[in-house]
């Protein structure tokens, strides 16, 4: 049963990882325009300045 | 910020970005093709003009939006937050399942211990961070001396984590962890269901305002500036071109012209004005240009005070009480009853063990939790919604679907609601073609309604226009021209020498002596609107017409839609006075109107519609909008309310049935968590899943 002390940390640092991108996207307002960004990968000039 | 209606791929997009960009004085530009609208950072000295005209020439409609009417939308300060909660309540549900499921499948002693810390390690700060939303509205609630939805919610899960802190601590079995975090888990996303819905409804109702950029343009010593209505003050000159509306009450200083006054009364006759005709706020100018002296601006004008009058009159329709309001009613105070009475009955059973007794009362309390309940009607009403949205309906009211459901008659105003109020040339087979050449010789040099009307229907009748000579257009009178060395006039009657037909008609001289000839209109039934009578009719709903406009009209087109029940010159009182006839009957209404004269009507009215022409008075009174010209949506919407306040009761009954089961066993004392998590979910699921149906 030793197994489940490194088991138990690693899955909640996962979870803890997938939290933490999540409130990052909130964060960064990604949930503003989903079918814009959507289309915004098809564009043929990469678009490396987001909304000011 | 713009709007663009047509936006809707990865080219537009790009398009539309660059093409602005080019621009000079544009630094950047963004489309958002969620909202379609654009935002563009520019120099002020570029105006949304050229920017319009720009996307014009690219092929793309635009339309400036307000800024400041805008603005509460770009906060969405709240739905983040309530996002954030149910991500943070999500994760730690996950984990606290999976530990969960090793102590409900048999972990033992040392294992069984450390899972339950950790679950409470897990659980403590998610409660206190996720279950706010509960709190506060719990805590209000409190104050206010009432019992809501969120007092028994809150309870249920403070009590779970409490008791289950405690179990962990003295090594008993019986913790809740997973319960009160699932709990708040399923209830904020009903929560988050049912903001996704207002705010939707919320930021298409505020892009209507938004389209009408309140501005007018101020005349001080023979110089124009365009400003904005609210700096205008009693006394000013503004200047009001043909085709705007007027921005403020007034009396006309200089021109003449006719005015469309059937937003505010609903006569579909243009009316004549000149110096010192009185114009009120809200009325479209038509022909000639008017100089107007304002009397009263802003809040002050006719329009506003008409406005503030529906606002307070809204506040009775609040006093609605949804089937959510009502089934929360019975609710609270019963499962705080029962939780109690069985913690008594424990107590007393056991002889004093209050451990026990609070093991079950809790129990009792965490399996009633209103997960169903809470996601019941928000999972209805999301779907419901947002199934009418695509058809083009937007509901701004929460409860206005289940109002529609209740409704069996329907009243329906004419001007710019049954019809587009444009009008339409009729009979000109019963004309001799030269006067309608003639007619439309004269026609084709004015932009009146009327005149374009009848130009259009002579180009369509495959009649050439003649050819008339120094035509000139005599603003809020008619045409006039010289055709074969004669005078030959078109326009008002009176102008024109005869007496004015009882219908929407244009007059024609044509100076051979005989009398003039009169050039009937009708006005253009709006798309989809024999579909809706014929839907609602179906239904088995009684349909009345009710209009400010002359009896002929109303009377030929009610004839035309089968409409039996109709009245004709309503002033805006009598519209209201009739609908609170037919309630005080035992009806229950639907008004569907556009004009001010009618928000009179759509506020006592039990439930409500406007089109999306309709003015903002009327669309702030109404209940529901609609965003196409096409009525069809109206009697869809009639279906689905209906539909919809099922769904809603079948949801109750399912989150009853699972109560009906779980809740004895709980009393009975043998509820196991892993009881109240299945109960829990598979009843959260199932009404999910049966609102999904309605998409």
């Amino acid at each position: 049963m030793t197994v489940l002390a490194y088991l138990i940390p690693i899955s909640l640092i996962i979870g803890g990882i997938g939290l933490m991108a999540f409130i990052w996207t909130i964060d960064s307002e990604q949930y503003d325009d989903p079918k814009g960004n959507a289309s915004r990968i098809l564009k043929p000039d990469y678009d490396d300045h987001p909304k000011k | 910020m713009l709007t663009l209606p047509t936006a809707h791929c990865a080219l537009c997009m790009t398009t539309v970005e660059q093409g602005l960009a080019q621009l000079p004085g544009v630094h950047d530009a963004r489309v958002n093709l969620t909202l379609k609208r654009v935002a563009v950072a520019a120099d002020p000295d570029v105006t949304a003009e050229t920017l319009i005209a720009a996307l014009g020439r690219l092929g793309y409609e635009a339309h400036e939006l307000d800024a400041g009417t805008l603005r509460a939308t770009q906060t969405d300060k709240m739905g983040r937050e309530l996002l954030m909660r149910l991500g943070v309540a999500g994760f730690a549900m996950m984990n606290i399942m999976l530990l969960s499921v090793a102590v409900w499948s048999g972990a033992e002693d040392a294992t069984r211990i450390m899972f339950e810390w950790i679950s409470a390690a897990i659980a403590l700060p998610t409660v206190i961070f996720s279950g706010q939303p509960f709190f506060r509205n719990a805590v209000g609630a409190l104050r206010a001396g009432r019992l809501g939805m969120d007092v028994p919610i809150s309870l249920a899960i403070l009590l779970a984590t409490a008791m289950s802190l405690y179990e962990t601590a003295e090594g008993g079995g019986h913790t809740y962890f997973d319960a009160a975090v699932s709990l708040t888990f399923f209830l904020l996303a009903g929560r988050y269901l049912d903001y996704r819905t207002r705010a939707v409804a919320r930021s298409a109702a505020e892009e209507l305002a938004a389209l009408e950029v309140p501005r007018a343009t101020r005349v001080v010593d023979g110089v124009e500036t365009v400003v904005a209505i609210a700096d205008l003050r009693p006394g000013d000159l503004v200047r009001v071109r043909p085709g705007g509306r007027m921005p403020v009450d007034g009396v006309v200083v200089e021109g003449t012209s006719e005015l469309d006054r059937s937003l505010l009364t609903g006569e579909s006759l243009p009316v004549w004005a000149g110096p010192a005709a009185e114009v009120s706020a809200g009325e479209v100018n038509l022909t000639g240009p008017l100089l107007v002296r304002v009397t009263a601006a802003g809040r002050d004008s006719s329009l506003h005070r008409m406005a503030d009058l529906v606002a307070v009159a809204e506040s009775a329709k609040n006093r609605y009480t949804t089937l959510a309001d009502r089934a929360a009613r019975i609710y609270a105070p019963g499962v705080h009853i029962l939780a109690f009475s069985t913690f008594l009955f424990w107590l007393w059973f056991s002889r004093g063990d209050l451990h026990l007794a609070l093991n079950i009362g809790v129990a009792v309390l965490i399996i009633t939790c209103p997960c169903a309940l809470g996601l019941a009607v928000p999972a209805v009403v999301t779907a419901a919604s947002g199934r009418l949205f695509r058809q083009g309906l937007l509901i701004k009211e929460g409860s206005a679907l289940e109002r529609l459901a209740e409704v069996d008659t329907v009243v329906f105003d004419k001007t710019g609601t049954l019809t587009m109020g444009a009008p339409e040339a009729v009979d000109l087979a019963a004309q001799s073609p030269a006067d309608v050449a003639l007619a439309a010789g004269l026609a084709a040099a004015s932009s009146h309604p009327l005149a374009r009307a009848l130009a259009a229907a002579a180009a369509a009748a495959g009649i050439a226009a003649a050819a008339v000579d120094a035509v000139h257009e005599v603003p809020g009178y008619g045409v006039e021209g010289l055709w074969q060395g004669r005078r030959v006039r078109l326009g008002r009657a009176p102008w024109v020498g005869t007496e004015p037909i009882d219908r929407t008609a244009s007059y024609l001289e044509a100076g051979d002596g005989a009398a003039p000839r009169a050039f009937a209109f009708a006005d253009h039934l709006r798309p989809g609107a024999e579909a809706a009578i014929a839907a609602l009719k179906a239904q088995g709903k009684t349909v009345h017409l009710i209009s400010g406009d002359s009896a002929g009209v109303v009377a030929e087109l009610a004839t035309r839609l089968g409409i039996a029940d109709w009245m004709a010159g309503a002033l805006p009182a009598e519209k209201a006075a009739r609908i609170a006839a037919l309630s005080t009957g035992g009806h229950r209404v639907l008004m569907v109107g556009d004009g001010l004269n009618d928000t009179a009507a759509l506020t006592a009215a039990h439930v409500s519609i406007s089109p999306a022409s309709a003015l903002d008075a009327a669309r702030v009174a109404s209940d529901m909008v609609l965003l196409g010209s096409d009525l069809t949506p109206i009697g869809e919407a009639a279906r689905i309310a209906r539909l919809a306040t099922r769904r809603i009761k079948e949801n109750f009954a399912v989150s009853a049935l699972y109560n009906l089961i779980a809740v004895p066993l709980a009393m009975m004392g043998i509820a196991t968590p892993l009881m109240a998590a299945l109960a829990m979910s598979a009843s959260s699921i199932t009404v999910s899943l049966n609102a999904l149906r309605l998409r």
